[in-house]
């Protein structure tokens, strides 16, 4: 059975909660099957929340928090250092960060000898695209080119089909410029 | 094998119930709209303001005149939900035995969460397990998809009029309440047509037959009544199978009192409510890989007892794992295994019998932590006996 599982990384109101369902819902649109939970504690703007998403061919009976997860994802770079983001990651497992940072820099600040490091500067691209400092659907886009268990053309159709009422075409557009735009300026290392 | 065609759409636990809600469209909802209520109340709320039902949205200013309410809608011949959680549930208490006692059908979907102090919001069965003696029957889910079809079938067993008892539908807080999955929706009509247009056996408004709810009933008749409380319980032990077989003939969904994976052949096995059932699966599969024989039984009716199907799916069984989401503080183990171990002492079924009381205040419960007990199990089957019956899974020692 492939399974992978996720674990995002964010502080409350970065819209980690929002990434790991929409990456969910995605992966359900083509036929798979999906968890998405936010760790809920004391919820507050500004504090470190984790949230997970578990894809899988089979279906999902496991009901625990990710212990090991295959890629992590942190949205805030001021966690690193603050939490523990790479306990518990698979040896071949792969970290995220939203940083403008190297690859190279990120993996000794962490401390993390196996697996891979990829970077992208998501709120950069966030602030060109959308125009507000929202680095999730980016680092959606950095996940999409580590993992193909879904295609960046297959969200970028969900989030055509999601936001276009809400949020209007400019935005819809921006939404996925961002996410291709992460996905091409990733650096893995 | 991935599924063939999405038909599935992303709803958390607490979507899923507040959809069931919607389907159902019940004359009375009487909620506390706020802490410690769930977000069911909140999306339900949703559809009575955007007019996708008609039933009548009571907010009132606590928990107690919430069920309070529903026994006045309920008695007048409304069919009456609720929802609730946790301390809310806790406040409803008076009321939750008068609803039952006056056998009012009401559903109330349950976010199962811990009950202060101190003071907590997350999974575990306090709340519910302390109302098992309330005269509700009592239905444990295991995932979203369960919860939403049960929220539903609920209604068609509240009303069966050889029944006449309140349903709550108990759900894991968080884990699955806030979890979103991939959700089976059932079509509007054929719920519409399933749950029926509800004609009241006995109601308040019916002036043509006049009734009395709720009065002075002292040493000449109130044993009387309690009695027939008792009994009804009882008879829902036979009703339910011919509503699970409806209810399968009509959705396809299989539903029994108890769930069982890879019980038949197992030599060990635990039995535990709701989502950590899900979690132990896993581990089974890996145990039997390695040739260890274990299974799983899961109640998802508690109340009543299904005392007959559990001891049958134990027949076989050499040793087993009580899992307890609440601790009962009789010294003695907690609410499940308790009833577990009562239920066997008049048979002939005798496995060695162990209880790990675990996940108090939503402490999550991993696949190493079921593992352990299995591992423990092959050492009280090896040595033939149980040295500590009572443990505390994952709690610091």
């Amino acid at each position: 059975m492939s399974m992978v599982e996720v674990a995002w990384h964010g502080r409350g109101g970065q819209g980690a909660k929002t990434a790991s369902q929409f990456l969910g819902e995605a992966a359900l649109d083509i036929g798979k099957y999906i968890q998405a939970f936010p760790e809920y504690g004391p919820e507050r703007a500004g504090a470190p929340m984790k949230a997970y998403t578990r894809i899988s061919d089979d279906p999902i009976y496991v009901h625990s928090s990710v212990k090991n997860p295959d890629v992590v994802i942190v949205i805030d770079p001021t966690l690193l250092g603050a939490v523990d983001v790479v306990e518990g990651l698979k040896d071949g497992g792969v970290l995220l960060v939203n940083t403008e940072k190297s690859p190279d820099d990120i993996r000794r600040k962490v401390g993390l000898k196996k697996g891979k490091v990829g970077t992208v500067d998501a709120t950069k691209i966030a602030l060109e695209t959308l125009k507000i400092p929202m680095p999730n659907m980016p680092m959606l886009g950095a996940f999409l080119k580590v993992n193909n268990i879904v295609s960046i053309d297959e969200v970028s159709e969900i989030v055509k089909a999601k936001f276009l009422k809400k949020l209007g075409e400019e935005k819809t557009k921006a939404n996925i410029e961002g996410i291709k735009r992460a996905y091409n300026e990733l650096k893995i290392g | 094998m991935a599924q063939t065609k999405s038909k599935k759409i992303p709803l958390t636990g607490d979507q899923a119930v507040a959809t069931a809600m919607k389907q159902i469209d019940p004359d009375v909802v009487a909620a506390y709209p706020i802490t410690p209520q769930t977000e069911i109340v909140m999306y339900f709320s949703n559809y009575v303001a955007n007019g996708q039902v008609s039933t009548e949205l009571i907010p009132v200013e606590s928990e107690h005149s919430a069920m309070s309410a529903c026994v006045g809608a309920s008695a007048a011949g409304a069919r009456t939900m609720t929802a609730t959680s946790a301390n809310g549930l806790a406040l409803m208490w008076e009321i939750v035995y008068i609803a039952a006692s006056l056998r009012l059908p009401i559903v109330m979907p349950v976010v199962n969460r811990a009950l202060s102090g101190p003071i907590n919001i997350h999974c575990d069965h306090s709340d519910t397990m302390g109302a098992r003696d309330s005269g509700w029957l009592q239905i444990y889910c295991e995932s979203g998809q369960e919860v939403y079809e049960n929220t539903i079938l609920a209604v068609r067993i509240a009303e069966h009029k050889d029944i006449l008892l309140p349903v709550m539908v108990c759900q894991d807080g968080f884990i699955t309440s806030h979890a979103v999955e991939g959700i089976q929706l059932l079509d509007d009509k054929k719920v519409k047509e399933f749950v029926g247009e509800y004609k009241p056996a006995h109601s308040l408004l019916d002036v043509e037959h006049p009734v009395t709810y709720g009065p002075l009933d002292l040493q000449d008749y109130y044993f009387e009544h309690k009695r027939q409380q008792s009994e009804a319980m009882k008879g829902a032990l036979k009703i339910l199978p011919e509503l699970f077989n409806e209810f399968e003939k009509t959705f396809g969904s299989k539903y029994d009192f108890i769930d069982t994976y890879k019980l038949e052949d197992a030599d060990i096995a635990i039995i535990a409510l709701s989502s950590t059932a899900g979690t132990s699966r896993g581990v089974i599969d890996e145990l039997r890989a390695q040739g260890i024989k274990a299974g799983l039984l899961r109640p998802r009716v508690f109340r009543p007892f299904p005392r007959e199907k559990i001891l049958d799916a134990l027949k076989n069984i050499k040793a087993v794992a009580v899992l307890d989401r609440a601790e009962s503080f009789s010294a003695e183990g907690g609410p499940l295994y308790t009833e577990i171990k009562a239920a066997l002492y008049d048979s002939n079924i005798k496995p060695l019998a162990v209880n790990y009381i675990y996940g108090l205040g939503g402490r999550d419960i991993f696949p190493d932590d079921i593992e352990s007990v299995f591992s423990d199990l092959s050492g009280i089957l090896k040595n033939n006996k149980v040295s500590n019956p009572i443990n505390y899974l994952g709690s610091r020692e």
